[in-house]
C-alpha cells in the first residue's frame, strides 16, 4: 500500500498527516526554517551557541583497549560531552532559534528517556520560554533523575497516563496540545520523525554531528570509516551521523534497533525490522501495528528508543537499501553499556550502548583491519539505577 | 453528494430545520450496547450519525473520545465489527446519513481502496479522516470517490480565505467546521462560530456547513445555526453519558434520548 506523499517526501515516505488545524503553523514553521536557511545571522548565533553554550566540536575518540585484539578501530564520537549530556542539545537549539524568530513565547516537547525534555528545559531556561515537557509515566519511573533535571530548570513535566504511557503516547499528547496552543506555542518534536517538516529541521540541526565525525577522522585516519553506527529510536542521532556519509558509497549506515527481549518475541521496538510502513505521528513510515492498523506498544529497556514508529527517511535509507537495520537485545546493551564503562571509562547512555553492542559483534567477525565509528549519542548516568539489577559487580579489590 | 445527505439537508431546508448530529464510537462499550445506541439516537431525532472506528491513538481527540475508543478496542472490536454494526442498522434504516470518522492508519491498514469499498457496502455515507488534511488528500478522495462516498473535510478556525475556497471545493456530502481550536471536547465551549467564515464556504459553493468541537448544549446549537451553519455535531457530550451511565444501560439509554431530542428541538425554527 502506498499513500500519495505531497509535501516532505522522502521516497515513498514522509508527508504532512496532521489535522487539518496544525498545518498552517507547519508550514509556517517550514518557511522559517528555509529563510533561516539563508541566513548567516542565525548561522551564526547557531553555531556561536552550540560552541560557547554546548560545547561544540565533541571530539571522537579512538577506543584504547575495547577490540583492540580485533584488529578494528573503534571510533566513538562523543555526544555524551555535549552539554545537557546527548546529541539532542544540538537540535534543540537550532528548533529554539526558530521558535524565537517565529515569535513564540512558549516551548512544549515530548520526552522519552528525558533527555530531550532536559535540552528542551535548558533551551526554554536560556531562551526565557515557558517550557512543559511531556512524559509517559512510565518513563518518568525509570527517568526519575531526568525529571528532576528538568524541573529544576523550570520546565513544567506533565506525566501522561494514556496509552502504553510512553513515548509515542507523549508526542500524542504534545500534537493536542499543539492544536489549541499554536498562536504562541512551539512543539519543539524532539527526534527525526513526525511530520514535515520535522524530519528535515532535525537532520539539518543534527548533521553537524557527521560533519564533524567525517573531518576528524579523515584527519586521525586519513581515510573514511568502513562503517558508521548509530541507534535508531525516532532515529535523530542516527541520520544527524549519517547525513554527510550517504553519499560516500564506501560507507556502510548501520541503524541499531531495540530487539528487546528479542525479534521472535513480541517485546522489542524493532520498527523497520518487525514492522510495515503506515501512518502515525504525522508521517508515512514504518510501525508495529497489526493488521488492522492498530499501533503496537513498543518494548526497550531503553526509553529513548522505545518507540513503535521511525523517522522517515530512514524508512527510505532501508528501502533504498543504502543503510542497513539491525537488532541489538536488552541484554546485549546492558553488556556493552557495562563493557565500555570498565575497559574505556565511559558510561554510555543505554540508547547508544545498542549501537556500540552492534560495532562490537561486526568487529568480532573475521575481516580486514577496519575503521569504525560509532555515535554515543548520550552519557549513561541516567541509566544507572535502569541498569543496575542487571549486572553483579564484584569488589576487585577487598 | 450521497443521496442521502442531500435528501437530508432538503428536506431539513424546507421544514426551516438544522441537522443534529450526534457522535458516538463504534463498539463502545461493547459492540451489542454500541448497536442498541445508534438505535436510540435515532429513536430520539438525530438526522445523521457520526461514528467512530477506534483507533489506538487518536491525536485529535480529547479525554472522554480517547476513552470510549479504549473501551471499545478493549471489549474486542475491530475495524471488521465496525462495519457489521452499521451493516445490520442499515438493514432497519436506509435511509438516515451515516458519516465515518477515523484515523488514517486504519484506512490505509488493510489498503485504502478495500476500507471505501467496504464502508460503501455496509452503507457508509462519507468518510472523515481526522489526520488527513487537505494538502494530503490526494489518494484518499480518489479512492472515495470510486467507491462512491463523500469525502469530508474539516474548515479550522485558523484557515485563511484561500484554504477555505480550497476545502469549500473539496469536501463532499457536508462541511466539518470547527467550532473552536483543539481537541475534541465539551469541556472547552465553542465560539460563537464567525458567520463571515460560514458565508465564505457556502459562497465558495461548500455543501452544508456543521459545526463541531465543543457543541453541548442546544445554546450550542442554536448560536451555530444563527451564524449561518446547516447543523451542528455533538461528539464528547453525546459519549459522556455513555462513560457516565455504563453501570445503569436504562438510564444510560434515557438519558441519550433526552439529549437528542433537547438538541434535536434546537434545531428548530431556524431563521
Amino acid at each position: 500500500m502506498c499513500v500519495e506523499i505531497s509535501k516532505g517526501a522522502f521516497g515513498d515516505f514522509g508527508g504532512m498527516f496532521v489535522p487539518e488545524i496544525l498545518v498552517p503553523t507547519l508550514l509556517d514553521l517550514e518557511r522559517a526554517f528555509e529563510e533561516s536557511c539563508g541566513d548567516r545571522s542565525f548561522a551564526s548565533e547557531f553555531e556561536g551557541l552550540l560552541r560557547e553554550y554546548a560545547g561544540r566540536e565533541t571530539p571522537l575518540y579512538r577506543c584504547r583497549n575495547l577490540a583492540g585484539d580485533t584488529g578494528v578501530k573503534i571510533y566513538l564520537k562523543r555526544e555524551d560531552l555535549l552539554h545537557g549530556g546527548a546529541h539532542k542539545t544540538n537540535q534543540v537549539i537550532g528548533q529554539a532559534l526558530l521558535a524565537r524568530r517565529m515569535g513564540k513565547t512558549r516551548l512544549i516537547a515530548e520526552t522519552g528517556a528525558g533527555q530531550h525534555g532536559v535540552a528542551t528545559a535548558l533551551a526554554g531556561a536560556l531562551f526565557k520560554m515557558r517550557t512543559r515537557v511531556y512524559m509517559g509515566s512510565k518513563d518518568m519511573a525509570r527517568q526519575a533523575q531526568n525529571v528532576f533535571r528538568m524541573r529544576l530548570m523550570g520546565a513544567e513535566v506533565t506525566p501522561v497516563e494514556t496509552g502504553s504511557r510512553s513515548l509515542k503516547d507523549a508526542i500524542n499528547e504534545a500534537l493536542r496540545d499543539w492544536s489549541e496552543s499554536y498562536a504562541d506555542t512551539h512543539y519543539l518534536l524532539g527526534t527525526a520523525a513526525g511530520p514535515h517538516p520535522f524530519p528535515t529541521i532535525v537532520r539539518e540541526f543534527q548533521r553537524v554531528i557527521g560533519r564533524e565525525a567525517k573531518r576528524q577522522i579523515l584527519e586521525a585516519e586519513g581515510r573514511l570509516p568502513d562503517a558508521v553506527f548509530a541507534c535508531v529510536g525516532g532515529g535523530s542521532n542516527a541520520i544527524g551521523m549519517f547525513a554527510d556519509f550517504i553519499d560516500e558509497p564506501s560507507v556502510r549506515l548501520i541503524g541499531v534497533e531495540p530487539a528487546g527481549h528479542g525479534l521472535h518475541t513480541e517485546k522489542h521496538g524493532a520498527t523497520i525490522e518487525r514492522g510495515r510502513p503506515g501512518i502515525l505521528h504525522g508521517s508515512y513510515s514504518y510501525l508495529l501495528q497489526d493488521e488492522d492498523g492498530q499501533i503496537h506498544e513498543s518494548h526497550s529497556i531503553s526509553a529513548g528508543l522505545d518507540y513503535p514508529g521511525v523517522g522517515a527517511q530512514h524508512s527510505h535509507l532501508h528501502s533504498t537499501g543504502r543503510a542497513e537495520y539491525v537488532g541489538i537485545t536488552d541484554r546485549e546493551a546492558v553488556d556493552a553499556f557495562a563493557l565500555l564503562s570498565r575497559e574505556e571509562g565511559i558510561i554510555p547512555a543505554l540508547e547508544s550502548a545498542h549501537a556500540l553492542a552492534h560495532a562490537l559483534k561486526c568487529a568480532n567477525e573475521a575481516g580486514p583491519p577496519r575503521v569504525f565509528i560509532v555515535n554515543l549519542s548520550g552519557r549513561g548516568d541516567k541509566d544507572i539505577e535502569q541498569v543496575a539489577p542487571y549486572i553483579s559487580l564484584e569488589a576487585r579489590h577487598p | 453528494m450521497t443521496t442521502r445527505y442531500k435528501a437530508l439537508f432538503e428536506e431539513l431546508q424546507k421544514n426551516g430545520e438544522g441537522a443534529f448530529i450526534p457522535f458516538v464510537m463504534l463498539g463502545d462499550p461493547n459492540m451489542d450496547e454500541s448497536a442498541s445506541i445508534i438505535e436510540t439516537l435515532v429513536k430520539s431525532g438525530a438526522d445523521a450519525l457520526e461514528l467512530g472506528i477506534p483507533f489506538s491513538d487518536p491525536v485529535a481527540d480529547g479525554p472522554v473520545i480517547q476513552t470510549a475508543a479504549n473501551r471499545a478496542l478493549e471489549s474486542g472490536i475491530t475495524p471488521d465489527g465496525c462495519f457489521k454494526i452499521i451493516e445490520n442498522f442499515r438493514m432497519k434504516n436506509d435511509t438516515i446519513p451515516i458519516g465515518l470518522l477515523v484515523y488514517a492508519n486504519l484506512v490505509i491498514g488493510r489498503g485504502a481502496r478495500n476500507f471505501y469499498s467496504r464502508a460503501a457496502k455496509s452503507g457508509v455515507d462519507s468518510v472523515l479522516i481526522a489526520d488527513v488534511p487537505t494538502l494530503a488528500s490526494g489518494s484518499f478522495v480518489e479512492y472515495a470517490r470510486d467507491a462512491g462516498i463523500d469525502a469530508v473535510f474539516i474548515a479550522p478556525p485558523n484557515a485563511d480565505d484561500a484554504k477555505l475556497r480550497e476545502i469549500a471545493g473539496l469536501t463532499c456530502g457536508y462541511t466539518y467546521f470547527l467550532g473552536r481550536s483543539g481537541v475534541t471536547g465539551a469541556d472547552r465551549e465553542m465560539s460563537a462560530p464567525l458567520s463571515s467564515r460560514i458565508a465564505l464556504l457556502k459562497s465558495s459553493g461548500a455543501p452544508p456547513v456543521v459545526v463541531g468541537f465543543g457543541i453541548s448544549k442546544p445554546e450550542h446549537v442554536r448560536a451555530s445555526l444563527e451564524a449561518g451553519a446547516d447543523g451542528a455535531i455533538a461528539g464528547s457530550a453525546t459519549v459522556a453519558i455513555i462513560e457516565r451511565r455504563l453501570d445503569d444501560r436504562d438510564l444510560m439509554h434515557e438519558e441519550l434520548a433526552r439529549f437528542v431530542k433537547d438538541m434535536k428541538s434546537a434545531t428548530k425554527g431556524k431563521g
